[in-house]
């Protein structure tokens, strides 16, 4: 009897701690206290640890147990604590050999099963950061934090075995395991269904190849055009185009969605962009993030090195759609709750889509259009110009003409279109090897107009545009990401008065309207 | 009603005589007023030792001990100071004792003794 040490880590947000479970049981009336800021998932676990211990034949012990959750300012939530919490208290009664530094991640069930728990990869990843590579999980949950390099993972599926393996007296423990419901589901492939193919779309020259653009140097868009004309279809064709995620990526998106997952574990790494289509009656708290205590990963998070996209923009609450600003600048957002601040990645690509006008007839002559200017206004008004001064590619989409309708088969395929926009990623790759970027549209006008200045005479259109006060100078520097994409798309080194011309007609189309 | 008394007294018996080994000197069993009943009362050195016994045939429904409960405990404090009174001693240091005892009548009977619970 005495003390009895082991291993967990609370999350908060996507950052782990190691928190030191110490346990006591001391020589009077029989109780079970866990301190160190619990929240009320983590209190309950004082029954089903109880439970879960007497049903794999290791009852634990008739005493005062004290569980001490260090460090104790750390707010600690959730079931997966029952693990931990069991084991330092089987070794303070001396049931199972002393700990070390192992870390142990798992729910108990009342039968002494061990359930798998949210965020074990973002955890995993901290408790191996720290120095804690020994890592028990429960076996739904193995292959997830496999996934991170560097970790020693053991799954289990009964406390039992574990207890075995510590070294607990054999002949009591409760060895023989009946499988479960959830045990027998299929483990099925994460990818889910096959992304839909760019070939579904007819006609629409100009809007697949701003979907292009957007896709090669990682611009935020806005499309604007009736209802049908295939905003919707289009904007999920983009994260098909898009390249696989590379290591230290996929490891991110991996990690925000085993933390915003209810249920499911990951099983590999997640390499396709993610693909987030909120509806338009979404909080602020959806799309940013949050909730109560500790903040959950919103819409933007979990769109994280991926594809946001938001339909019938000018439909969201504005404050929403503000929201997405900081975001837009940093990549990251950061969020206060009661229980503590949490940074979420979120350096996602945004697609708006918007009807040109509340009844979504304002386009061609726009003779059936109901909306007064007022309407008109109002509606765009919407979306601010802050937010949309972010947005590299305005493009308007026009209803398919017959012609086009009927031709759909010839039309260029995912595939190949991806092929192009991985070309052109990797000449980015290259080219801003030295500054730290990835793509054209992260690129800061600081650098635009320094290192990649290009010569007077092909960015004289801008400049006139500029002095006239067509183009502002945010738009300006815009316009020359767009021109360096369609450069990089064309496998030129770069940008000639072409480019130019056509990057200001991707930025320029919607405002015609 | 018969079994659980005899149980309970065979219990308290045996609890008496392992207190009397650990050195304690019983000098009051059983007393009984209008708030309740002491099972043991027992001076070790200066200490007066109020003794509550708690016996089970088996742990089925849970191990003695869990049946002191909080309300229990506050009354076995009551009941002390009851005792002192009608015995008109004081100033003696008081302590509340809980013994366990588990005897399925077969084996050998299970004592568990904890001082001052509080």
């Amino acid at each position: 009897m005495g003390v009895g040490r082991s291993y967990c880590v609370a999350l908060v947000g996507l950052n782990g701690y190691i928190v030191e479970v110490e346990a006591d049981i001391g020589q009077t009336l029989p109780s079970f206290v866990i301190l160190g800021l619990p929240d009320a998932a983590l209190n309950e676990a004082k029954e089903r640890i109880r439970s879960a211990a007497q049903n794999s034949g290791i009852p634990l012990s008739r005493r005062k147990i004290t569980a001490n959750l260090i460090p104790a300012s750390l707010p600690k939530r959730g079931s997966g604590f029952d693990l931990a919490i069991t084991m330092a208290v089987l070794c303070a009664a001396n049931d199972v050999r002393s700990i070390g530094r192992t870390v142990f991640m798992a729910e108990l069930g009342l039968d002494g099963r061990l359930r798998p728990v949210r965020g074990i990869l973002p955890a995993v990843m901290a408790a191996v950061q720290a120095g804690f590579p020994d890592i028990v999980v429960a076996e739904a949950n193995a292959a997830e934090a496999s996934l991170v390099p560097g970790a020693k993972v053991h799954g289990y599926k009964t406390l039992a075995r574990l207890a075995y393996d510590f070294g607990a007296d054999p002949k009591d423990l409760v060895l023989d395991y009946e499988p479960s419901e959830t045990d027998t589901a299929e483990d099925d492939d994460t990818t889910g269904f096959p992304e839909p193919d760019l070939c579904d779309v007819s006609g629409q020259g100009e809007a697949r190849r701003a979907l292009e653009v957007a896709a090669a140097g990682g611009h935020h868009m806005l499309l604007t055009g009736p209802p049908g004309a295939g905003k919707t279809m289009l904007a999920e064709r983009l994260p098909g185009l898009l390249p696989d995620l590379a290591d230290t990526a996929a490891m991110e998106v991996t990690a925000i969605h085993s933390l915003a997952a209810i249920q499911s574990s990951a099983a590999r790494l997640i390499r396709r962009p993610p693909f987030e289509n909120p509806h338009h009656s979404a909080t602020a708290a959806a799309i940013i993030g949050g909730g109560s205590g500790l903040p959950r990963p919103g819409a933007a998070s979990r769109a994280h090195r991926g594809v946001l996209f938001l339909d019938e923009a000018p439909e969201y609450e504005r404050r929403v759609l503000d929201a997405l600003r900081q975001p837009l600048e940093s990549g990251e957002l950061v969020i206060h709750r009661s229980a503590g601040t949490a940074a979420y990645p979120a350096r996602f690509q945004l697609v708006l889509a918007a009807n040109p006008c509340p009844c979504g007839k304002a386009t061609g002559k726009g003779t059936d259009c109901t909306c007064t200017a007022m309407m008109r206004r109002r509606y765009f008004g919407r979306i601010s110009g802050p937010l949309l001064d972010r947005v590299d590619i305005q493009l308007q989409v026009e209803r398919v003409s017959l012609a086009d309708f009927g031709s759909a088969s010839q039309e260029e395929d995912t595939a190949t279109v991806a092929d192009r926009v991985l070309a052109a990623r990797s000449r980015q790759l290259e080219r801003f090897a030295p500054f730290g970027l990835e793509a054209n549209s992260q690129v800061p006008g600081r650098v635009l107009r320094g290192e990649l200045k290009l010569p007077p005479g092909t960015t004289r259109v801008l400049d006139i545009a500029l002095e006239r006060g067509a183009l502002t100078a945010r738009g300006y520097d815009r316009v020359l990401r767009l021109a360096w994409t369609l450069a990089d798309l064309d496998q030129t080194d770069r940008p000639d008065i072409n480019h130019i011309g056509q990057g200001l007609g991707l930025r320029q189309a919607a405002s015609a309207a | 009603m018969r079994a659980k008394d005899l149980l309970g007294q065979h219990g308290e018996a045996l609890a008496a005589e392992f207190l009397e080994t650990q050195g304690m000197r019983i000098i009051d069993r059983n007393w009984r007023c209008t708030d309740g009943e002491i099972d043991i009362v027992a001076l070790e050195g200066d200490i007066l030792v109020v003794a509550e016994v708690k016996t089970r045939r088996s742990l089925d429904y849970g191990h003695p001990f869990e049946a002191v409960g909080p309300a229990k405990l506050a009354r076995l404090h009551r009941l002390a100071s009851s005792w002192c009174r009608a015995h008109e001693v004081r100033a003696l240091r008081r302590r509340v004792d809980v013994v366990g005892v588990v005897d399925d009548g077969i084996g050998q009977p299970l004592l568990e003794h904890l001082r001052g619970v509080g």
